[in-house]
């Protein structure tokens, strides 16, 4: 039997917990061990999933990225500007919206690396810039109705009586060349690398420049292609859409198992992250209980976790310090 | 530390490189601009009152500057408190539900709110002292759950009064001053006295510097910062109650909302370091001041509210680039060359 690595201490007793408080929902209420709720699960979290595991990347290399969710608003305005106002084929819209927001991380990447401001400064400022932008360009939500965008969303992989929508394909996919990209892909390693130690990796050899803008460009990357999902799903470009999802993003990334410190974690714990925010929404509203409690759970559930973490990475953090 | 170098000649210090000189200069500027706009609305009595543009940036810039000078204090001990937000729509709450349920007298009502706002942040200050937490993620727990629990105190609504001398908080006038400038001016001159005269500020700037080393000189790095994030919730607490009295409501979902970032913003343009180790709260209250200014002045130019985001994003960006030693070597290789 192999043994246990330290280092998968956080990413089991992550799955441990969405384990047991999937089967405590189940055997307290009926209906929520059943296929649609367990793909509703990938449905309804889809836009979170896709951030989520471009802030994985940002957070490995040991930086942060507060702006997903106004550059999310700004997709969906820009979005449905272009299919409906300008009349723009969907496809061209989709690649035009995606260009726009790897430009934007880059561009975010770049002023973090070149400039040497802050992660959280540059990113705080990107998600003031980026609702501000949607703000301006429209004021309310749009609806998008196009025949090309309605037949993609009636579209699913019938599962049982229900289905697998493109929305949450595309999700398993990006998590796909996510875990792929983190693991074999020398970027991947050169992520880790510098968020574990940056002056080791660099006297090593890693190009940090680099490593560190790729990781905000393929944030920026996955909060555009989570706006054109959001536009799938709700039929609408909307400004105030995406308010507070940055932290949602965290908390999943950090709730799989990824240390906020950098350097240690797996995409794959993600995945669990976004499930376990799932159960607890679905239960919630199984409960009939005020949404509300959906971020006091998820507050505590954080602070649960982080606390876990703080035990087990204590001898290397002591090291650290 | 390149910062020593101010410290080392102080008799040869001259007006610009003052640590204040840029901020001053930024808000002058934006008020000029705003006084060569509109003249005659900058600044005017009326039944012994001021009005205009200057006492509206004070007034509605009051809560911000509250908040930064808590927020200074725990980024000098190389902390951030994200959840400022949060603790003030919590503190609002109270102060509304014991205003309206609750026949406790307005003292009574203050006192209790602002313990609830400090007691937030000792929650904090203990989560980043003694379990070890990074502050981002530490604040960033209450920032999460905070509004939910504000949520649950007011069972989701916005709860309404009237009560005159609560509103006096917000908008009432002393002596022809709006009353939150009194409000800020006790708060900061409170700290800053505090820092200056007291070995509090030594304090505090020594944890933020070499927490180990402080550490090892006899301090209680853990106290300090426990008692800093609890200063930051008790300053959050003074900026609901100014929030809640101004619209004499508690309205959770927008009280407070992406504050944080307003408030930590003037700090980085007052010129605390990150880094922490040094505090500037003069500076923080400049700051909250000058992004005020830009707010007033932008939507005096009839320009919609959104432009606004857009404008601060830029400002903070240019303003970290000032900062930056990397950014400042490169200038300084680029600018011989032009001249050659």
């Amino acid at each position: 039997m192999p043994r246990i690595s330290q280092k998968h201490i956080p990413l089991l007793s992550t799955i441990g917990v969405f384990l047991l408080l999937y089967a405590i929902a189940s055997l307290r209420y009926d209906r929520f061990f059943t296929v649609r709720v367990f793909l509703n699960f990938f449905r309804d979290n889809s836009f979170l999933g896709i951030i989520a595991v471009g802030m994985t990347f940002v957070i490995l290399s040991g930086g942060i990225d507060l702006s997903v969710g106004s550059v999310l608003a700004l997709t969906t305005v820009v979005a449905a500007l272009l299919i409906e106002r300008l009349g723009v084929h969907p496809a061209l819209a989709v690649v035009a919206v995606l260009v726009m927001g790897t430009a934007i991380g880059f561009a975010m990447g770049c002023v973090i690396h070149h400039v040497g401001i802050a992660p959280f400064i540059v990113t705080l400022a990107g998600l003031f810039f980026a609702r501000g932008l949607a703000l301006v360009l429209c004021d309310g939500s749009i609806t998008i109705d196009n025949p090309i965008y309605r037949a993609v969303t009636a579209w699913k992989i019938p599962i049982g009586r229900t289905g697998l929508p493109l929305t949450a394909l595309t999700f398993l996919a990006v998590l796909v060349v996510g875990i792929y990209v983190s693991v074999y892909t020398s970027f991947g390693r050169n992520v880790y690398a510098i968020g574990g130690n940056e002056e080791a990796a660099m006297l090593m050899g890693v190009p940090i420049g680099k490593t560190k803008i790729g990781g905000y460009t393929l944030s920026g990357f996955c909060s555009a292609l989570a706006g054109v999902i959001y536009t799938l799903y709700g039929s609408s470009g909307d400004p105030r859409a995406g308010v507070g999802l940055e932290l949602d993003a965290i908390a999943s990334v950090v709730v799989g198992g990824t240390l906020l410190s950098g350097g240690v974690g797996y995409v794959f714990g993600t995945l669990i992250g976004v499930l376990i925010f799932g159960v607890i929404q679905t239960a919630i509203t199984f409960e009939n209980l005020n949404s509300w409690w959906t971020r006091v759970a998820i507050g505590l559930l954080l602070l649960l976790f982080i606390l876990l973490q703080r035990l087990f990475a204590r001898p290397r953090l002591r090291a650290n310090a | 530390m390149a910062t020593t170098s101010q410290a080392d000649h102080p008799a040869r210090l001259r007006p610009w490189e003052h640590k204040n000189f840029w901020p001053v200069v930024a808000l002058a500027a934006i008020l000029g601009i705003n006084l060569a706009l509109f003249p005659q609305k900058f600044l005017f009595l009326r039944e012994g009152r001021l009005y205009g543009t200057l006492s509206e940036v004070l007034q509605q810039g009051s809560t911000v500057m509250v908040l930064a000078v808590g927020m200074t204090l725990v980024i000098a001990t190389a902390g951030i408190d994200l959840s400022v937000g949060s603790v003030m729509a919590i503190c609002g709450a109270v102060a509304a539900l014991l205003l309206t349920r609750t026949a406790l007298p307005l003292g009574g009502v203050v006192v209790v709110a602002l313990a609830v706002g400090a007691c937030a942040g000792l929650w904090n200050g203990v989560l980043v002292a003694f379990l070890g937490l990074q502050p981002i993620v530490a604040t960033l727990i209450l920032l999460v759950a905070g509004r939910g629990v504000a949520q649950l105190l007011t069972s989701g609504q916005i709860i309404t009064f009237k009560h005159p001398a609560f509103k006096f908080i917000g908008t009432g006038h002393l002596l022809g001053l709006p009353f939150p400038v009194y409000l800020v001016v006790i708060v900061a001159g409170a700290t800053i006295l505090a820092t200056r005269l007291t070995v509090a500020g030594l304090y505090v700037e020594a944890v933020g510097n070499n927490e180990r080393a402080s550490r090892l000189a006899g301090l209680r790095p853990g106290l300090v910062k426990s008692l800093v994030y609890g200063f930051s919730g008790l300053c959050a607490a003074v900026s609901g109650l100014i929030e809640t009295s101004y619209i004499s409501a508690a309205d959770i979902n927008k009280c407070g909302e992406y504050i944080e970032l307003d408030a930590i913003l003037a700090v980085v343009i007052g010129g605390t370091p990150f880094t922490g180790g040094r505090a500037n709260i003069v500076g923080s209250v400049i700051g909250a001041a000058i992004m005020q200014a830009l707010s007033t002045t932008i939507q005096m130019l009839d320009v919609p509210a959104a432009y606004t985001l857009v404008v601060k994003a830029l400002a903070v960006v240019a303003v970290c680039s000032l900062g930056s030693e990397k950014f400042r070597r490169a200038m300084r290789r680029l600018v011989p060359a032009r001249a050659s």
